[in-house]
């Protein structure tokens, strides 16, 4: 496409307020884009017509200096995120009839400070998924492919439309939410970063609830820079959320080409998983050395409990899935079935309603919910819980952040794994760990694999540090030079 | 744990999810290979160890107890399935 759509997030800005081109010339460009690329589905609802309003307005502000912070830029917005008078429906069908009156604090955030939304991202059903198969409104394509192939890849799930649409120059920047690795696994799969910050740092409200104590929202972006953007702007104390962090939010961009001179990074022995490609585990390698050549000392840490983590994760997030899904009753909003009675009708619009992932999760979570089983399930995947937060403390005494692989493969093709719940949970067994222990980590583009398809180193930083994180992230990307992009075929 | 049909048609009925018959066995033997595989969790010592509820230390903020919102019905009935008169219409919920 054309050159406004190869730029960086900071590009753009900068090309703004140089006035080199406007708001709308930025959106038209991209809102063209994002025509031609249909074939990648990662746009579930395109909204041209307000993006082109919302540019006038910014061009308008740009003018009278008033710019915000990131004035007069097209972003995709997942469609977890609710958006006041744009259908949102977090990619199922019992909420595909969904117009929210209010708009979540993040999206608000983020059009405060200027923002242009070009439309709603794809996703997996809820958020409930690897690999972006379980959408109402089918898979979302990776634009990437392997070397001399046409099979279509997944992107990564849940947030692959984001992953996918900042990959493939659709948007330069977008939300996404994570809840096991739902940020990070796409980001990785698409040659994009992502960061899921601290637990409290971005209000849920307004964000269509999965597992609400796991549940993050962070951006997807080109750079570790326009990731320290976005998240800038997204971030903020939220009354509105009661588990919102009463803190102040610094400007994540200066941490971006800090020196990382003297900072102790650990390396977990524990992320090595029987299976992981060879080529993985080099880049991991590769990562080490280039942190070292940058000043870092580099040790080996112990979180003994990792393995755990992913067992515990699907008892505790389909257990609040099961209880937060519950308002999907057909009464207020959403698709209502008919039934003879009451009971039927809440049962037959739930049946028609929820995919097949989601029923799963569902009945795991009332299940283990059930009379009799909270103790030995619920309540001992929160005591492993508390087990792997006090590793990462543990593992804090000695280093200042850790680097893992993103995820144990890159991108796999579509329809490959979803015959088998526990192979794709396997997906997240790097990411899931932070999630539980709620700690900012980033996964950043490092290198591409034989095949020619990108790979994802992992920083993880501790509770509220984003700053250091940002910093290590930087180290990697100047490191890595990481400059490929998929060619286009769409 | 395996669990059977018969343990998926109690639980689809706690959920309020319709199971059809033929998908309670199919159904039985996914959730029973998903929970076998988190029966590992029994092998993590956890004697003494505090459950843990949120990630961060926070305690619940407080704040007036005063109406903040409200009001405004249309807004609120806007997605509702079926509304009269201000209110929304559901299925008979007593005989």
């Amino acid at each position: 496409m054309s050159d406004l759509t190869s730029l960086t997030l900071k590009g753009a800005l900068d090309g703004l307020r140089s006035k080199a081109f406007s708001s709308v010339e930025l959106t038209q460009a991209h809102v063209d884009a994002v025509e031609a690329a249909r074939a990648l589905n990662a746009f579930v609802l395109e909204t041209p017509d307000k993006a082109l309003e919302m540019a006038r307005a910014a061009d308008r502000r740009i003018a009278s200096g008033e710019a915000g912070r990131l004035e007069g830029v097209p972003l995709g917005i997942k469609d977890l995120f609710c958006t006041e008078g744009v259908r949102s429906t977090a990619c199922s069908n019992i909420l595909t009839p969904f117009v929210p009156t209010y708009e979540s604090t993040v999206t608000a955030n983020l059009f405060r400070d200027g923002a242009v939304m070009l439309g709603k991202l794809n996703m997996d059903e809820f958020a409930m998924g690897s690999s972006n198969e379980t959408s109402a409104f089918g898979p979302v394509v990776n634009p990437w492919r392997i070397n001399g192939g046409n099979q279509a890849l997944t992107p990564g799930g849940s947030s692959g439309g984001s992953a996918s649409a900042v990959a493939a120059d659709l948007c330069l920047g977008a939300t996404a939410t994570d809840t096991g690795g739902s940020i990070r696994q796409p980001a990785a799969f698409t040659g994009t970063v992502g960061i899921k910050p601290t637990y409290g740092r971005c209000s849920r409200w307004g964000i269509v609830a999965f597992a609400s104590s796991l549940d993050q929202a962070g951006p997807i972006a080109k750079t570790v820079e326009d990731a320290a953007i976005l998240l800038t702007s997204m971030a903020g104390h939220d009354p509105k959320d009661s588990t919102s962090l009463p803190v102040e939010t610094p400007d994540f961009v200066p941490f971006v080409g800090k020196s990382v001179k003297g900072l102790r990074i650990g390396v977990p022995k524990e992320y090595r998983v029987d299976g992981m490609p060879a080529e993985i585990e080099a880049l991991w390698q590769q990562g080490i050395e280039w942190l070292r050549d940058a000043g870092c000392e580099i040790v080996e840490v112990s979180l003994p409990h990792t393995k755990y983590a992913l067992p515990a994760y699907y008892i505790v997030a389909p257990a609040e899935a099961s209880s937060n899904l519950a308002r999907y009753d057909g009464m207020r909003y959403g698709l209502r079935a008919e039934g003879a009675n009451l009971t039927e009708v809440y049962e037959n619009t739930r049946a028609q309603g929820f995919g097949e992932e989601v029923k799963r999760r569902i009945l795991i979570g009332t299940y283990v919910l059930s009379a009799g089983y909270y103790d030995a399930y619920y309540l001992k995947a929160q005591k492993v819980r508390r087990r792997i937060a006090d590793d990462f403390d543990e593992a804090w005494k000695t280093c200042d952040a850790l680097l893992t692989p993103t995820a144990p493969s890159a991108a796999f093709a579509l329809g490959e794994r979803n015959a088998d719940p526990i192979a794709m949970y396997l997906n997240d067994v790097f990411t899931v760990t932070t999630n539980l222990a709620g700690l900012p980590s980033i996964s950043v583009p490092a290198g591409l694999d034989a095949q020619g398809l990108p790979l994802g180193l992992q920083v993880i930083g501790r509770a509220l540090d984003e700053g250091t994180v940002f910093s290590v992230a930087g180290a990697l990307e100047k490191a890595a030079g990481f400059r490929a992009k998929a060619e286009r075929w769409w | 744990m395996a669990i059977d049909a018969a343990t998926v048609r109690k639980v689809a009925r706690l959920a309020r999810i319709a199971v059809p018959e033929e998908r309670l066995d199919p159904m039985a033997q996914e959730l029973s290979g998903i929970l076998q595989w988190i029966e590992q969790l029994a092998e993590v010592d956890t004697d003494g160890v505090e459950p843990m509820t949120s990630a961060v230390a926070a305690t619940l903020p407080l704040r007036e107890d005063v109406v903040t919102d409200g009001g405004d019905s249309s807004r609120v009935l806007s997605n509702a399935p079926r509304t009269v008169d201000g209110f929304y219409v559901v299925p008979k919920v007593v005989e």
